[in-house]
């Protein structure tokens, strides 16, 4: 039968990315590990000892673990926004600006909508969250595919720009009575629910959720499908009939927006409220965990929990051994500069 | 700058300033050149002649050094050089203008004939650079401000700074590729005096043309290349029109082996008209001036011209990925001027280009995933939010087996097809849905004889079916025995309307070559 | 007197905008060179600390300055190795290194928190001596400060005037012309960068040895951020871009006097001049071949070995 023919040599091109794919995390999380040992050495702590405390306190107790999760939660989100418009080959490096203005978004409905039930003011959250992310997204979208500027120049230089306009409602408009650059506290009603006492979040089952559905809709879709199309042969595809324009506003916004619902799920359940400067990083952790795993969702979601798992490893480390926690950064540094340096293994199809 | 005592005449008394000797040169797939023979001499204008895919390209990349031959050798003043880059190649005073200059436009003139100087100093002195280009530019007539950004000049004037290039950077041996193709009429004569001048200062000059005028009004000398290898070589004394077309062309007339027209094409509606078009192509200089022309349901318009002239734009601009500067173009007695690549396949209009990999697929995706990328609507269910993979495969498989293609596995990635096979796919893919008209731009390039006759098939079924076809290639012998009717393009423009019954290859030849302008019965 | 105000704010820019200059000139002549530098804010973390840590065990800021300077050209070379020889993205190798600065930095000026140092010496350019001196104190500069407008005269000579200056460029135009006439665009591209991490490097040493005189974490507030807009602003030329950064610390420094006067624009939003500026700009002159980034800016050369 020609239909089982079909199938025999698809299983081999799964096959063989699934033992790529595993060998190169292997490799990642092993080297990682190595070098934490190493860099603690150098600044005279004992490693095996560490990664015991490590261990016991992220992996081993349910509240540590659920710390990881914790943070882990926006990069998902983030690392998301990155990767949808990698598929068709636009980078989106401005997921931190992004973050930022949903959350300024997110914050307006907060303060705005107090008496509002939460079932209905979440959402609403929400989707102010969404809005503010693909709005801020537009800009470079939009200049992008006129032709105009590259889209990476434009969402850095709007990355900067964006927490000073946070910095400017909070501190002029938002301000609690008792601090200048936080608002108050949001109302029970604006804030995601958590799981279990922990502080892990609604959101952790937002990043999750559009990650599979990511991953479906790329797999199975009309759109993935041409999306894909674009990715790998823009020109062809254009020849085609594929409109390559449309595709480059609606995708940029809409990962644009996924960032800003982020910064929503970061005010609204990580902070509770709103602060300036409120992101460490999100933005661009993201960037770099979407572009070591090629855009991939699976990947997304295990990147996120190594690069977690590190911070609060270090977190830890630096209360119970005064480990300073500037080395987390070193060795999320040293991690990347490893498969920056070896290009065989941050090949995924970006 | 040192010149030599000019020499007279072409005799062969003197011994070739170089000699390419025997050179073999094959791609996978390809022989490009075949025990070629080429004698340079100097104080002579050399012409490489031969249509596209002749070999004339890969000899002279080899001559500069950006390919190694498999066989033969280059020999100079009797001795035998070694010539494995561009470097070693400059070291031999030999020097190209490619075909796509290769300046840096924000850079000036004087900036760009600096950067390759080979005895430029540490602190640039662009001044006294500045006074060189002056003097040489004079010498010889290449009049160019050194002080403008490339980017302000014309194609002509860039191509005087590439000249420039070279000789201040001492070559004696100048080729130079296809150098006319950019240039007005005004310009290409100004050219050719520059290379008189240069003739008479001892350099050696190999032009690299199609154009038979520029042959017969300028070169000294003629290599004809036809598909990898040397068909003849003539001196001026030699030289007429008719011995070139012969040399560069096929001789024997092929006898078409396409069945009369069922019904006189002029009765029905056209599916396609095009009225005045013209565009304005960005980055390539080939603009289409004062288009018109008809295709009718059943018949194929074969559009022949050497690559280069217009006709893949012309193509272009009816699939829409060209925009009309001017005029009007119908689809089916719609207006179709400003309408997207989307609603025009829509319409049903098909396009098979060449270079499928590059061109038409995305090659990591899956066969049937490609084979359903012009109108994945068909294929959506909920709302677009899932693919109807049975129907994409069905779809597939018949769209191979009504053409007696072999149906390839459908799951693996488009690149790892060969590239028969994956022009098979393009054409199985664009005919599979009945369109009404179908734009073949090269499609049969670089393929291989079975897929060819297969890709005619294709076209003549489709044909019979009703479908009109515009098909542009550069395989006279294809064209002939495949159309009912024949344009010719040059410049930009139609040079040539005819059936094929009226006319032959060399007729066509002269028209392609820009030699003369004839009309058949059909206009 | 309206004329002490503007003469404190002129003042007040000189001295916030010369290390955003040095940076952009360093970032200039990389990117000049087709390689953007996303990690600046990282290099010049790295290289203040480093300087001020050698400044305060040995007392003399001149041995901080040379040390920050050399730092960042070895930054620069650590990041050259990532994007040059490894061929990696220059967009996430930038970010690792700006991470990697976080951390280094922290850790080397660790010990160093809240040490005072003998900072660079201030003084006046003698033709002061006729002003009044209420005014001629607002222009007391250190040599760093003095230096830094020739120095853009100097990368402006380097890359217009000199053999090595056009290399540099045309590597950035497009690599493989480059090679085409001879030249490695790998060695060159080493070069700009090591270059490029001196001027980074001083520029960094300015904020910490001479105008800060302490050392904080992230003590260098996005200045890196805002030199890679600024190179953007002034289109990669570095005569423009002394205006270009006076106009950026400018903005920063005008928010003091708005205040004073009862105008109450938010010092966030002028914050946010720089980029709104740049923005602009890139999009007025985003058509025009001239006015635009170095064509390869960005792209990894694969080189034909």
């Amino acid at each position: 039968m020609a239909q089982q023919t079909d199938i025999v040599p698809r299983k081999t091109i799964v096959q063989r990315w699934i033992e790529s794919t595993i060998a190169r995390y292997f490799y990642m999380i092993v080297l990682s590990f190595l070098l934490f040992g190493l860099l603690l050495l150098f600044i005279g702590k004992d490693p095996i000892q560490s990664y015991r405390d490590i261990f016991t306190s992220t992996l081993g107790s349910p509240y540590g673990f659920s710390e990881v999760i914790v943070s882990m939660t926006p990069v998902l989100l983030t690392g998301l926004a990155v990767a949808l418009p990698s598929k068709i080959m636009l980078i989106n490096v401005g997921a931190e600006g992004q973050l930022y203005i949903g959350a300024a978004f997110a914050t307006w409905g907060a303060l705005t909508f107090q008496a509002l039930p939460a079932w209905q003011l979440i959402p609403i959250m929400m989707l102010l969250g969404l809005l503010g992310g693909a709005l801020w997204a537009f800009i470079p979208a939009y200049l992008k595919s006129i032709g105009l500027v590259n889209e990476t120049i434009t969402s850095l230089l709007l990355n900067s720009v964006a927490p000073k306009i946070i910095g400017f409602l909070v501190f002029g408009f938002w301000h609690s009575a008792m601090d200048t650059n936080k608002t108050a506290r949001f109302v029970q009603a604006a804030r995601l629910p958590t799981f279990f006492g922990t502080r892990v979040n609604l959101g952790l089952i937002f990043g999750l959720v559009l990650l599979i559905a990511f991953w479906l809709f790329m797999k199975y879709s009309r759109w993935g499908l041409e999306m894909r199309a674009i990715g790998g042969n823009a020109q062809a595809a254009r020849r085609n009939g594929i409109p390559l324009k449309t595709y480059i506003l609606v995708v940029f916004c809409t990962g644009g927006a996924i960032a800003g619902l982020a910064g929503m799920v970061q005010a609204s359940g990580y902070y509770g409220l709103m602060l300036t400067n409120f992101s460490v990083g999100w933005g661009f952790m993201g960037f770099l965990i979407s572009w070591l795993v090629g855009g991939d969702p699976i990947g997304i979601i295990v990147m996120s929990f190594i690069v977690s798992l590190i911070y609060s490893g270090g977190n830890l480390l630096q209360i119970t051994s005064g480990v300073p926690y500037s080395i987390i950064n070193i060795l999320l540094a040293l991690t990347l500069f490893v498969v920056l340096a070896r290009p065989s293994f941050a090949k995924g199809r970006k | 700058m040192e010149t030599l005592v000019a020499h007279q005449s072409s005799k062969n008394t003197k011994p070739p300033l170089l000699s390419m000797v025997g050179i073999t040169k094959s791609f996978p797939g390809v022989v490009a050149n075949d025990s070629i023979n080429l004698d340079i001499y100097a104080s002579e204008i050399h012409a490489l002649l031969g249509e596209n895919g002749a070999g004339k390209s890969t000899l002279v990349k080899i001559l500069y050094g950006f390919y190694r031959s498999d066989k033969g050798s280059i020999v100079m003043n009797g001795n035998e050089i070694q010539i494995r880059t561009p470097s070693d190649a400059r070291q031999a005073k030999i020097g190209l203008v490619f075909q796509d200059f290769s300046l840096i436009p924000t850079f000036t003139v004087a900036e760009n004939i600096a950067l390759f100087l080979t005895n430029l100093k540490a602190i640039l002195n662009l001044h006294s650079i500045e006074n060189q280009i002056i003097e040489i530019s004079k010498r010889y007539t290449l009049d160019v401000d050194p002080h403008k950004l490339v980017s302000q000049l014309s194609l002509g004037e860039q191509q005087k700074v590439e000249i420039l290039k070279l000789l201040l950077s001492n070559a004696r041996i100048l080729i130079l590729d296809e150098p006319t193709r950019v240039l007005a009429p005004h310009e290409v004569n100004a050219l050719f005096m520059v290379l008189e001048n240069l003739k008479h200062d001892g350099y050696a000059v190999i032009l690299i043309t199609h154009k038979l005028q520029e042959v017969t009004g300028f070169a000294d000398r003629v290599t004809v290349l036809r598909k990898g290898k040397v068909s003849g070589t003539l001196i001026r004394s030699e030289l007429s029109e008719e011995k070139l077309i012969q040399l560069m062309f096929a001789k024997k007339l092929i006898s078409p082996i396409r069945q009369q027209l069922l019904r006189p094409a002029s009765e029905k509606f056209p599916v396609m008209e095009l009225r005045s078009i013209e565009t304005h192509g960005e980055g390539s200089s080939i603009h289409l001036k004062g288009i018109d022309l008809d295709i009718f349901p059943g018949e194929i318009v074969g559009v022949a011209g050497v690559s280069g002239n217009g006709q893949k734009e012309l193509g272009e601009v009816v699939l829409g990925m060209e925009r009309c500067a001017h005029g009007e173009k119908l689809l089916f007695g719609k207006d179709a001027t400003h309408w997207s690549i989307g609603k025009v396949r829509k319409n049903r209009v098909a396009y098979i280009p060449e270079n499928p990999l590059q061109m038409a697929v995305t090659g990591w995706l899956p066969v049937v995933q490609n084979m359903a990328l012009t109108r994945t609507w068909l294929y959506a269910r909920w709302w677009g939010f899932r693919l109807d993979l049975n129907k994409m495969l069905n779809d597939a498989r018949r769209a191979f087996e009504r053409l007696g293609f072999e149906v390839p596995l459908l799951f693996v990635p488009a690149m790892s097809l060969s590239g028969g096979t994956l022009q098979r796919m393009t054409i199985a893919r664009e005919l599979s849905f009945d369109p009404r008209l179908v734009i073949a731009s090269y499609l049969t390039r670089g393929l291989d004889v079975q897929s060819t006759l297969a890709a005619h098939k294709a076209l003549l079924d489709t044909r019979e079916a009703g479908a009109g076809i515009l098909l542009i290639s550069e395989d006279l012998e294809e064209l002939f025995s495949l159309s009912d009717r024949l344009i010719v393009c040059f410049e930009g423009q139609i040079v040539g309307r005819f059936k094929p019954e009226e006319t032959n290859p060399i007729e066509v030849g002269h028209l392609m070559t820009g030699s003369k302008v004839a009309y058949g019965s059909t206009d | 007197m309206a004329l002490l105000p503007l003469l404190g704010i002129l003042s007040s820019a000189i001295f916030s905008g010369t290390s955003l200059l040095y940076t952009a000139l360093g970032e200039v002549i990389n990117e000049r060179s087709g390689i953007v530098n996303l990690g600046l804010e990282g290099v010049l973390l790295v290289s203040a600390s480093s300087g001020f840590a050698v400044t305060v065990r040995t007392g003399n800021p001149y041995l901080g300055v040379f040390v920050a300077c050399i730092v960042g050209g070895l930054m620069n070379l650590l990041f050259g190795f990532l994007v040059i020889t490894r061929k990696a993205n220059q967009l996430a190798s930038g970010l690792a290194v700006m991470f990697f600065g976080f951390g280094l930095s922290a850790l080397i000026g660790n010990p160093y928190v809240g040490k005072s140092i003998n900072a660079l010496p201030r003084f006046e350019l003698p033709i002061l001596s006729n002003f009044p001196a209420l005014y001629a104190s607002l222009f007391k500069f250190d040599v760093l400060i003095y230096l830094v407008i020739p120095m853009a005269f100097i990368v402006w000579w380097l890359l217009f005037r000199t053999r090595w200056g056009l290399g540099v460029r045309a590597v950035g135009e497009n690599a493989d012309i480059a090679f085409a006439s001879g030249r490695d665009p790998r060695l060159i591209r080493y070069q700009a960068l090591f270059i490029g991490g001196l001027l980074t490097g001083i520029g960094a040493a300015h904020i910490s040895i001479a105008y800060a005189m302490n050392w904080t974490e992230y003590m260098t507030g996005g200045r890196g951020f805002i030199a890679i807009a600024l190179v953007i602003f002034s289109r990669w030329h570095p005569i423009r871009a002394i205006a270009g950064a006076l106009l950026f610390s400018t903005a920063v420094a005008v928010q003091l006097v708005l205040q004073n006067s009862g105008i109450n624009i938010s010092p966030f939003l002028l914050d946010c001049v720089p980029y709104i500026l740049t923005l602009i700009v890139l999009i007025i002159w985003g058509g025009n071949r001239k006015q635009s980034a170095p064509a390869s800016l960005g792209r990894v050369y694969e080189g034909s070995d």
